[in-house]
């Protein structure tokens, strides 16, 4: 089992209520965001184009946040599901400056929060909050070993592209074109 | 001017806040938490879930409030059977717990009393506040009549207010959603078809083959439905042609992007007729069955070529061409889309209806991917006596302007409470329910001199809005998330009915709408008009005609009820219109007879000036009017709005990313606060763009006070649409102050 997520950039209006979905559903704290959404525009008027993208923990398989950990706070999950255990984190931020994503912050009460693929609705076979609400249907979440899921399915027919391939990590979200 | 009617900012009294009342309804218990099916319930135990429709924006998306046992609201989710929003709500849904977290909300009714030689605001119990209104009404109707009452509102409080109004005998009900909205693009479609594409839209967005977009920006326009039929098309491989100065995001989703200089879009509205009449491109066997005056449009557009609109446009003819041809070859499985908010240029009309035309060539009113027909449930009035007829009626405020404005036009209301000599229709007193008219209408000198007229100006809302500060009675409405409300009947491609119930009980003192309307409608003598103790009794009733329950709808939240009538035009033996001849009207006799132009021409509007440039205003996706600029469930994925200012222009002022500048308008009215410069290739050099709803000046609203920029306030140049009384609110022209400058008499 290995959970990844595919979102479609050609339909992704940035609206961001996988943003606000995340924060109701996870709690986080008002003024912090587990996912968020970036807009990349390119070109010369009227040349123009946009990408915008719902962005978020990666869930890398090489993740530099899991290996420099110093209690093991940063761990993997099933399906390659990276978590932090809030009671072992001591907050002191090793993984923040390591993710070359900037998907990490330091949460009020003391430890390091980020994304974690909503494991509490993953488990019961609910998709993630944000792909759950996304109005525009442009994401996909799944097991990548699962031939038959509709992920498997629009990577296979679609050109797409993960963030900071140079970095090594092997993220696993990603991005459709 | 006058300080009567001085502005009181609430906030500055120190209220005494009462803490938010979180305890579960006692009907909580034993509700439908878990008991059906839904893909997003989180599953923990003892969460309970009340079916709500939301009232962020006028979509009315269907969902469930789940209450956590403690009490409070945790999270909305979209009703997955509610074809409105198909389970999924819009940020602004999502984050609409906000307006019931809100800190700053109205807490407690307020009484303008003068202290000292101050006025100021005091706390008032219910009774004062409403007998005060009550005898104030009386002694109104006294002086003018029932009818110099007048409401201004948007939402479902004003249904309620509207019914006290119309008990007490007025119905001077106006709402900013026609004049200053949406008002000519329903009156150029009524013109044409005989009717309008309604809300939410008739667009058969989801099976379309072409959708061409003028200057509507679907995707920021959170208009859900919409938006997610639109996601649809695109990966369905639909067409998508976008007109717009700016890239707005469905443009940089369409294969067609035409970035039209402003002002200018009837040119090649005109140009398009023309290209598919003169390449017989159009539907032929379509226009010879529904439509009449075809000759004499194609007589009237024989010289709109794409070479002529070239020069007005800057849209280069193979373009105009080539587009032309796309939608033809989708038709009729084709949407010019009519837009929403099309208070333009004063001529708006005549350019909604160059949109209908277009439509009517291409065969798409009554086709699949096209306009669809709708259907919906009639909710029956619950039992009330027939309303009075009032003496006089807004239709005598437009004193023979407007001819047709089906609908109450809020400016010639406004008009109509500044007293004049020999003044035979006066309006005295004003209700104001959830609409921010301070930050919804242009012309603020207008409307000051208007309010300080009154001798009542009552406002209903559950936020301190701008509006608040002027009023002689605040009463503190409870939000959507506390309340019963009317059933929200949706007429689409499937009827439905949803539900909206408290999913808690109502925080301090506020109080429903329907339960103030009830109690002044009481103090009136109007009791008859209110046989119910309950709002719930009326639900009850209502659902009882219609075939339902209220404990069937507490369950499902959202009822479909199936269609019983065609969905497409052709399985409908000799469809008649609804216009006067049963035909489409491609030239139009009723506008000609009212002395106006019988098919659209285009007319230049005035351009910038050196160092000018158009002020275009739009949406964003996460924010709703000014109503969400406080919410704070919303402010963190935009705090404040920004001036999108093209490169060339911002090297040419030497303004750097996030500078803060402020903004002067041709007739040298400034911005009350600074707005951060957002440098982009997505706007052109002769136009500047920022989004609707902020800079707000109403200290209450702790968090959005002096938060960007607000638009209408630099829309002091009107241009009236004669046709229906619409306000063009895009030919203002802003330029740059990089410096602070010297405020005086701010708003």
């Amino acid at each position: 089992m290995r959970y990844a997520m595919a979102i479609d950039t050609r339909k992704c209006v940035g609206c961001s209520d996988c943003v606000v979905a995340c924060q109701t559903e996870n709690d986080v704290p008002n003024g912090f965001c587990r996912d968020w959404v970036k807009e990349v525009v390119d070109g010369t008027y009227p040349n123009v184009s946009i990408e915008l993208r719902s962005e978020r923990c990666n869930h890398c398989a090489n993740s530099p946040c899991v290996r420099c950990c110093p209690t093991g706070a940063s761990h993997f999950e099933e399906g390659g599901i990276v978590l932090v255990e809030h009671n072992k984190c001591i907050g002191c931020g090793a993984c923040i400056e390591s993710c070359p994503y900037e998907a990490r912050y330091s949460h009020p009460d003391g430890y390091v929060d980020k994304c974690t693929f909503c494991i509490h609705r993953v488990r019961q076979g609910n998709d993630p909050a944000c792909v759950s609400v996304c109005p525009t249907r442009c994401m996909y979440f799944g097991d990548l070993e699962d031939p038959n899921s509709k992920l498997v399915n629009v990577l296979k027919n679609r050109k797409f592209k993960s963030l900071a391939p140079e970095a090594g990590t092997q993220p696993q979200i990603f991005y459709l074109l | 001017m006058h300080t009567r009617r001085k502005f009181i900012k609430i906030g500055a009294l120190g209220l005494g806040a009462t803490a938010v009342t979180t305890a579960v309804a006692s009907w909580a218990t034993g509700n439908t938490s878990g008991s059906t099916r839904s893909v997003n319930d989180r599953a923990v135990s003892g969460w309970h879930r009340f079916p709500t429709y939301c009232e962020v924006c006028f979509w009315k998306c269907a969902g469930w409030t789940y209450v956590s046992p403690e009490g409070s609201i945790q999270k909305i989710i979209g009703n997955d059977d509610d074809p409105q929003c198909n389970g999924r709500l819009c940020p602004r849904g999502t984050g609409g717990v906000g307006m019931y977290s809100d800190p700053d909300r109205l807490k407690t009714p307020l009484i303008r009393v003068t202290k000292n030689g101050e006025q100021t605001y005091r706390e008032a119990t219910w009774d004062e506040a409403l007998d005060f209104i009550a005898n104030k009404m009386k002694e109104i109707a006294g002086k003018h009549g029932p009818e110099s009452i007048a409401l201004f509102n948007h939402g479902t409080p004003g249904k309620y207010f509207t019914h006290l109004l119309n008990a007490f005998g007025s119905n001077n009900v106006a709402a900013p959603s026609f004049a200053q909205c949406r008002g000519p693009r329903d009156t150029g479609f009524e013109l044409t078809f005989g009717e309008s594409v309604s809300s939410p839209e008739v667009t058969d967005i989801r099976d379309t083959r072409c959708l061409v977009l003028i200057g509507s920006h679907i995707g920021e326009n959170m208009h859900n439905g919409q938006v997610q039929e639109m996601s649809e098309a695109i990966d369905k491989g639909a067409v998508i042609i976008t007109v717009d100065p700016r890239l707005s995001t469905a443009a940089s989703k369409s294969k067609f992007w035409l970035p039209i200089k402003p002002s200018t879009d009837l040119a090649l509205l005109l140009a398009w007729i023309h290209v598919l009449i003169h390449d017989n491109l159009y539907n032929r066997e379509y226009v010879a069955q529904y439509a009449e005056g075809f000759n004499e449009l194609k007589e009237h557009v024989r010289d709109f070529t794409p070479e002529w609109a070239y020069g007005i446009t800057t849209i280069k003819p193979e373009l105009i061409r080539h587009t032309a041809r796309e939608m033809a070859n989708a038709a009729p499985s084709v949407i010019i889309h009519p837009g929403r908010h099309t208070t333009w240029y004063g001529d708006d009309v005549q350019r909604s209806r160059a949109i209908a035309i277009l439509n009517a060539l291409l065969g798409s009113w009554g086709n699949r991917g096209g306009i669809f027909f709708k259907e919906g449930i009639k909710i029956p009035d619950f039992p009330r006596p027939a309303y009075p007829k009032p003496s006089w009626s807004w239709q005598d405020t437009l004193n023979g302007r407007y001819p047709f404005a089906k609908e109450a036009v809020t400016n010639t209301i406004i008009e109509a409470s500044i007293p004049k000599p020999g003044m035979e229709h006066i309006i005295k007193g004003w209700f104001v329910a959830g609409t921010n008219l301070v930050v919804s209408i242009p012309l603020k000198e207008q409307l000051m001199q208007a309010m300080q007229a009154l001798d009542l100006l009552v406002v209903i809302d559950t936020m301190p809005m701008e509006i608040t500060g002027y009023a002689d009675v605040v009463l503190p409405e409870c939000t959507y998330l506390e309340r019963y409300d009317d059933l929200r009947a949706t007429a689409h491609r499937e009827p439905t009915i949803a539900l909206r119930m408290p999913a808690v009980q109502p925080s301090y003192l506020t109080k429903p709408s329907w339960w103030i309307s009830k109690q002044i409608g009481e103090r009136l003598g109007l009791g008859a008009f209110y046989n119910y103790k309950d709002f719930k009794e009326v639900l009850q009733w209502q659902l009882k005609q219609i075939g339902s329950s209220m404990e069937e709808m507490e369950r499902i939240g959202l009822k479909k009820y199936p269609r019983k009538s065609p969905v497409y035009i052709e399985s409908i033996a000799e469809f008649k219109f609804k216009t006067a001849s049963g035909k489409i009207q491609l030239k139009s006799n009723e506008l000609q007879e009212a002395g106006f132009d019988a098919m659209p021409v285009y007319t230049p509007h005035p351009q910038p000036e050196d160092g000018y440039y158009r002020l275009i205003y739009g949406r964003a996706p996460m924010h709703t009017f000014s109503r969400t600029a406080n919410n704070r469930n919303l402010v963190a994925l935009m705090p404040e709005n920004s001036v999108w200012v093209n490169p060339q222009v911002a090297e040419l002022w030497g303004l750097r990313k996030d500078q803060h500048v402020w903004l002067k308008n041709q007739a040298g009215v400034l911005s009350n606060f600074s707005v951060k410069v957002r440098i982009t290739e997505r706007i052109r050099w002769d136009s500047v763009y920022i989004v609707h709803g902020f800079g707000h000046h109403h200290k209450p609203l702790t968090y959005a006070f002096g938060r960007g920029v607000n638009d209408t306030e630099l829309i002091s140049r009107l241009a009236i649409d004669p046709i229906m009384g619409g306000t063009g609110m895009r030919g203002n022209f802003v330029t740059f102050v990089k410096t602070e400058p010297r405020k005086e008499g701010k708003l």
